[in-house]
């Protein structure tokens, strides 16, 4: 055509191209993918881990392709398309509502039947789909192969297969999405037909729902109506109430003709079209013995080697952090005071000099050989275990015990993340089902030991006191967990919800995943930790040499030395790390490099000023998130709480170790 | 063999042993006051009419024939409890002995009658123990008023073996009959793929109460306690 010519037409173009901009949402089962396939299209680091339930919060992203700009949109993971949970209403609410230029349906290929099921209800919806038949590589060794064009005839929507970890087709994904919102799908979705009595009942309130304007198609509203689902009824019975009361007769009629409740008979047709495409599709040929998987699941859900893998694994973690930090520490020290004499040739050792070294160089050299050696270690193990499944094994193993706080078994997910960091531990306590669970857990949450804190209990306590201490603190701390937890439980009492958890195949950790991870991590540690830390250092310098340190020291030393017994410096470091709680002791060794460092300290000191570390305040990422998540009133209460009981903890341990030392 | 302490022993046996595991000899005798040595010679006895099994080292379990007498005695004893709770405003602490004595006598068409008065209770107000479900071939307690009110002689009598699947041993099977619980948990444990007839298989039982391990429509699922009892199936039978 001439149309290069015509510079109207030209115009036209671009101006397409500028609203060139299109809306995809990855949506599915928990735990299939979605996550990382967000993450491979945006470059971005949604939390990716072997355990249901991680996307808590919807995540955008963008992305150019093709001259578009992509919105794309990760949702959390759900089973259904009911009201069972918060984010099943998002969800649906988000598809019918924000309407997605198309939904890809992220499927783990190795449980079809389940993840079907969720698709039926997705195309129920009426949106355009297309299916990511995702862990193709898991299916294959489970020895499941699926005939993908048979699949996609019977549905008749689009089904790609992907390995997303490896990222194969995730290319050809985006590709086919785009096609079909440029040219539309190619044919009709297939549609779930009920039973005829159902289908009767379906197509008489379609018929009454004409009048009525609604955001979801009227054959859903139907189907949910009949379903008795409380957010549809709510809102058709706000302008049409007498739909609602024959949905319910006609739902009653079911009952009667099937003997069970009408959402019952819907929910088992359902699962019973997705059990039919499911077996037509796949050719099952499981392996004669059980796999690696198989055997490492029943050992460590055994109710004998199951508990002693969780302890001894826990051991071996703490262990090998600490023996490998102690090492790196060691040999880092020694390269970077090496730096000394060569420092103070450059700079004298006047004013000058001795304000760049004490303020700047001491403060980072504290941070990479008290922080590095022990977060990196630590931040790939917690990876490992995440991606490996574990820790859905514990969820399973310590149910009966979280029961005791009036929390389930999943709540110790969260707990084993704030070993990690607090912050998203608080934001993963959203797996748990009722508001008063979540601030349950999120309490017991604060009180675990995060990274930085592990740094000061190795770092100080493992270091000079030896491993053994170390190891004391820890299961002195998961004491104080449990009680607090307990006593929490009693303030706030209720009935505590039970597990319901999908229990997924152990997978071999993708390598790559877990490095990328700790290396963003470690990044941001780099990036917001250090110049805190060099800063920090600085204005403790400049504060020294200007002699307003000591004021605020004395200030402070009522608690700090008369109560705590511990150096009136603490009393500054301590406030420093609500920052970051490690910064306490990065700043304490900076303080104290001219003095004889840290070994300056006495034993009872150092376990003192520790266990005051260990619990006195979540630090301010936390008490934010905690802010966010509950409100002022709660996170002010926690943190109060836990200033008072730190302190508190602190004296009286000082007072019990002088007197046994 | 009077037919009262039959029904007291196996109603004994069913209620020590709740996760079908073994008793023994020793706890049945403490709970019924008994000598250990009458208690051995009885279960022989019963072991010979076909309710239990019993081998004197490891102890007893029920046979189907035992469960089923065992759980309407239960349900009889536990509906009883209420209605002397609830309707005649007997103190919960006397409530146990009283119908202790009643269970006995009571008719299946006035147990019936009473599950219909108290509008199908789930627990007990003693112990908070649960209600057994009634043996009608019903699956929802509306269901069970509606067809009262139609007659119930059309419906049959369910000649399953129906326990919780909290009662299930590790690599037993069944299929769902039905579950207990208000419409939202019901919704989920449907939405899982626990719907009626589906057959599920515990895979491991954690120890102390913990939760169960189920497979079910080539997927693994883990359901409290709490939940799984109030999953109900029918066990398939030598697994
Ligand atoms: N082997 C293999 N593993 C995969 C594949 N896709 C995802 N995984 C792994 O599956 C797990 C779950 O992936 P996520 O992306 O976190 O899952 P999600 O769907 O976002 O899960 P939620 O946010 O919890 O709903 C991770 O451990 C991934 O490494 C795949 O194609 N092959
Ligand atoms: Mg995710």
């Amino acid at each position: 055509m001439s149309c290069h010519s015509c510079p109207y037409l030209n115009k036209n173009e671009i101006n397409q191209k500028i609203s060139k901009r299109i809306k995809i949402a990855l949506a599915g089962n928990a735990n299939v993918g979605k996550s990382v396939i967000f993450n491979h299209l945006t470059g971005l680091h949604q939390h990716i881990g072997n355990w249901p339930g991680k996307t808590v919060e919807r995540a955008e992203g963008t992305l150019h392709f093709k001259g578009y700009t992509i919105d794309i949109v990760d949702l959390p993971g759900i089973y259904s398309l009911s009201t069972y949970s918060l984010e099943e209403l998002v969800s649906r609410k988000y598809i019918a509502v924000e309407r997605p230029d198309i939904v890809i349906n992220v499927v783990d290929a190795s449980v079809l039947e389940r993840n079907l099921f969720f698709t039926l209800q997705l195309m129920e919806l009426e949106t355009p789909i297309i299916i990511a038949l995702n862990q193709m590589d898991i299916a294959k060794s489970k020895g499941i192969q699926v005939d993908v064009s048979k699949l996609e005839e019977l549905l008749g929507i689009p089904v790609v297969p992907t390995v997303a970890v490896k990222g194969l087709g995730i290319v050809k994904l985006l590709k086919k999405a785009i096609e079909i919102i440029e040219k539309g799908p190619r044919e009709k979705p297939a549609e779930v037909r009920y039973g005829e009595e159902i289908e009767e009942k379906i197509s008489l309130l379609t018929e009454a729902l004409k009048e009525v304007q609604v955001v979801y198609p009227r054959r859903y509203v139907a189907i949910k109506l009949l379903e008795e689902d409380e957010e549809i009824e709510r809102d058709i019975g706000r302008i049409a109430p007498q739909i609602v009361s024959t949905a319910k007769k006609l739902a009653g009629e079911i009952e009667r003709l099937h003997g069970h409740g009408c959402s019952t008979v819907i929910t088992s047709e359902r699962y019973e079209a997705a059990g039919c495409i499911a077996r037509a599709v796949q050719k099952l040929v499981p392996p004669i013995r059980p796999t690696m998987g198989e055997r490492l699941h029943n050992f460590t859900t055994h109710k004998i080697t199951g508990y002693l893998t969780l302890v001894s694994s826990l051991l071996l973690v703490f262990y090998s952090i600490f023996t490998f930090g102690d090492y790196a520490s060691g040999l880092l020290s020694t390269l970077f005071y090496g730096l000394e004499p060569l420092f103070t040739s450059a700079f004298g050792t006047g004013m000058a000099g001795s304000i760049v070294w004490g303020g700047i160089m001491e403060g980072f050299i504290a941070g990479v050989t008290i922080v590095l050696p022990y977060i990196i270690p630590f931040y790939i193990i917690l990876y490992f275990l995440e991606n490996s499944g574990y820790l859905s094994r514990i969820a399973f193993l310590m149910d009966n015990v979280m029961h005791k706080m009036g929390l389930h078994g999943k709540a110790f997910i969260p707990i084993m993340l704030g070993f990690g960091c607090n912050v998203p531990a608080c934001l993963g306590c959203r797996i748990m089902e009722t508001q008063r669970e979540r601030l349950l857990a999120a309490f017991v949450t604060t009180l675990v030991p995060c990274a930085a804190t592990t740094v000061i209990i190795l770092g100080l306590v493992g270091k000079f006191l030896g491993i053994q201490w170390a190891l004391a603190l820890y299961i002195f701390n998961l004491l104080v967990i449990f009680v607090l937890g307990r006593l929490a439980f009693k303030v706030v009492p209720g009935e505590s919800t039970a597990l319901i958890m999908e229990m997924h195949d152990y997978k071999w950790p993708h390598l790559k995943t877990i490095f990328k991870q700790t290396w963003f991590r470690v990044a941001e540690f780099i990036k917001i930790a250090f110049p805190l830390i060099i800063v920090g250092s600085l204005v403790l310098k400049l504060a020294e040499v200007s002699g307003v340190l000591e004021s605020i020291a004395a200030v402070l030393s009522p608690v700090t030395v008369a109560w705590l017994g511990l150096p009136a410096i603490t009393g500054i470091t301590l406030i420093f790390g609500v920052l970051r709680k490690e910064l306490s002791l990065v700043m304490l060794a900076a303080l104290l490099a001219s003095t004889g460092g840290l070994a300056s300290l006495t034993d009872v000191q150092m376990v003192v000023f520790t266990l005051v570390a260990m619990f006195y305040i979540p630090c301010i990422a936390t008490i934010a998130a905690l802010w966010r998540e509950f409100g002022w009133k709660k996170a002010l209460f926690i943190t109060v709480f836990e200033i008072v009981f730190a302190i508190s903890l602190g004296g009286v341990a000082l007072r019990l170790l002088t007197l046994v030392t | 063999m009077p037919r009262k302490s039959i029904e007291d022993y196996l109603k004994t046996v069913y209620e020590l042993s709740q996760n079908g595991a073994t008793v023994s000899t020793t706890d049945i005798s403490r709970a019924l006051k008994v000598a250990p040595a009458s208690v051995t010679e009885m279960l022989k006895k019963l072991a010979d009419k076909g309710y239990i099994e019993y081998s004197p080292y490891h102890g007893t379990t029920l046979t189907g024939n035992g469960r089923r007498i065992a759980e309407k005695m239960a349900r009889k004893h536990r509906l009883l409890e209420r209605f002397l709770h609830d309707v005649l405003k007997i103190d919960s602490q006397k409530v146990h002995k009283e119908a202790c004595e009643m269970e006995h006598s009571l008719s299946d068409d006035a147990e019936e009658s009473l599950c219909r008065l108290l509008k199908h209770p789930e627990q007990c107000p003693d112990d908070g123990k649960e209600i057994p479900p009634c043996d009608l071939m019903i699956s929802s307690c509306e269901e069970c008023m509606q067809l009262h009110s139609q007659g119930l002689e059309e419906v049959g009598k369910h000649n399953q073996n129906l326990v919780a699947a909290t009662h299930l041993k590790e690599g037993q099977c069944g299929k769902i009959s039905f579950i207990r619980g208000g419409h939202n948990m019901l919704q989920r444990l449907l939405d899982m793929g626990l719907t009626p007839g589906t057959k599920i298989c515990v895979e491991r039982v954690a120890p102390l109460g913990g939760p169960v391990e189920l497979s079910v429509r080539n997927s693994k699922l883990v359901l409290g306690k709490g939940v799984a009892s109030k999953v109900f199936v029918d066990v398939e039978k030598n697994s």
